[in-house]
């Protein structure tokens, strides 16, 4: 399966210029196993969502089709065929 | 002769420049804007020297970078240059020290981490690896934290013996390898700490920085959470050298680059009373290995002064009269050209300065 992931400008240097990722996955697949393919071809911008435990990190939401990962199984949120992942870093800072 | 200061910020690094002798500087940046730049390194080994620098944006986490270039273009690792294994079950927050190795093992970096770690590249500084065996020291699970984090912050690798290592840490103390890294010792018979039960703890010492002497490599320089000591027998015991200043509390500790017994430091008040001592801006220096010290403020803002400088934010530079510098939390930057008898200020209104580290080279 495929999913679309829409990457913030910020992070855009780390994903070669790409404001969209078309990744593939085995049938299935949920968030880590996205992070861990966004790793292998992206390895930058894989680190800058999440750290070397896996876990997203905390002042960077990923919403699945519109909802936070977080609310629904975190890293373990399953993904589906055409899924939109949006990577938005939060509302931080000082 | 070119002078280059790097300055970490909360928010960027900036770059000062000299080139008449450190007279007047040229500032540059941010660069990194918005990355607290906890750790800077010149590494001289190199000419123009190698820049390293560590940075951790609030979103996107922490890395390290290195500029052969002073700052016009970055190098940083696709993959994480500083991370723990999976064994580890831990992740980095943050790097707080970067030290280049001896001149004996040119490609050797080291690298102090919060969580309380220490990494070693062989790479010069564009990878690292855990050093497992600090790591899994059995004292670690009573490391504690201080107000700043959990941190090993302070690096100094032997100069003429590669196997032996000193490192500190807040909070916890100092800890000593002599076999390569293989095993490591508490090193802290002396230094109070007035904070807990026992004052007198094998370990748990909220050491805030220790520097080297710059002809004896066995006499090291503390300054403690409350307590300022030397040891002149490669950190196995400290005896105070607080009499001569104003106040034992404060953070930053700085040798000489070649003059032995000089060192400089910056009293804050105290622990609850976190101002320069009497809010006058003065470096405090010792040209006796802190048997005695006088202040310096020729040319520093006039009282009162209320900013401090953090553990991280004094240096020297290498140049055959040695620069002197430090950044306070209100964004100045200070420089003396003649070891601390006078001063300039190099840049005022930046962000907190976290760290500052200077290099001159032709």
């Amino acid at each position: 399966m495929q999913v679309k992931v829409l990457v913030p400008g910020v992070l855009r240097a780390d994903s070669d210029g790409a404001g969209e990722l078309a990744v593939q996955l085995p049938d299935g697949a949920v968030m880590s196993d996205l992070l861990g393919q966004i790793g292998a071809g992206w390895p930058r911008l894989a680190r800058r969502i999440a750290d070397e435990r896996g876990q997203i990190r905390r002042y960077v939401n990923v919403y699945v089709d519109g909802e936070d990962c977080r609310g629904l199984s975190g890293v373990d949120t399953p993904l589906r065929d055409g899924a939109q992942v949006q990577v938005i870093p939060s509302v931080a800072g000082g | 002769m070119t002078a280059v200061i790097a300055i970490g910020t909360n928010k960027g690094l900036f770059l000062a420049r000299s080139e008449d002798d450190r007279q007047t500087w040229q500032t540059s940046g941010p660069h990194m804007d918005m990355s607290e730049i906890y750790g800077v390194a010149f590494d001289t080994r190199s000419s123009p020297p190698r820049l390293h620098v560590s940075s951790t944006m609030s979103h996107f986490g922490p890395t390290v970078m290195v500029s052969d270039d002073l700052g016009d273009t970055w190098l940083e690792r696709d993959h994480a240059p500083v991370a723990f294994p999976e064994s580890a079950e831990a992740a980095l927050a943050r790097v707080w020290q970067i030290q280049p190795g001896s001149d004996r093992a040119p490609d050797v970096v080291w690298a102090g981490t919060e969580p309380s770690a220490l990494f070693k590249s062989t790479d010069g500084g564009l990878s690292y690896e855990l050093v497992e065996s600090l790591w899994n020291h059995p004292h670690r699970p009573e490391w504690g934290a201080g107000f700043g984090g959990q941190a090993i912050h302070t690096v100094l690798p032997h100069p003429q013996d590669a196997d032996r290592v000193l490192v500190a840490m807040s909070t916890g103390g100092v800890y000593r390898t002599s076999d390569g890294g293989r095993s490591w010792a508490p090193s802290n018979t002396g230094i109070k700490a007035y904070f807990l039960p026992d004052p007198w703890p094998e370990f748990g010492q909220c050491v805030h920085k220790v520097a080297r002497d710059a002809d004896n490599p066995d006499v090291y320089y503390a300054q403690n959470h409350h307590g300022v000591y030397r040891s002149d027998d490669a950190g196995a015991t400290w005896q105070s050298i607080a009499d001569g200043l104003p106040s034992d509390f404060g953070f930053a500790m700085v040798s000489h680059p070649r003059k032995p017994g000089v060192i400089f430091n910056f009293p804050l008040h105290a622990d609850s009373k976190r101002h320069p001592v009497d809010f006058k801006c003065r470096v405090f220096r010792s040209a006796d290995a802190g048997m005695t010290w006088e202040p310096l403020s020729d040319g520093l803002p006039e009282a009162p002064y209320y900013p401090v400088v953090l553990r991280d934010a004094m240096c020297t530079d290498n140049a055959d009269t040695a620069g002197v510098y430090f950044g306070t939390k209100s964004g100045d930057v200070f420089a003396s050209r003649d070891e601390g008898d006078s001063w300039t200020q190099v840049t005022a209104h930046l962000p907190t300065v976290l760290s500052v580290r200077a290099a001159v080279f032709d």
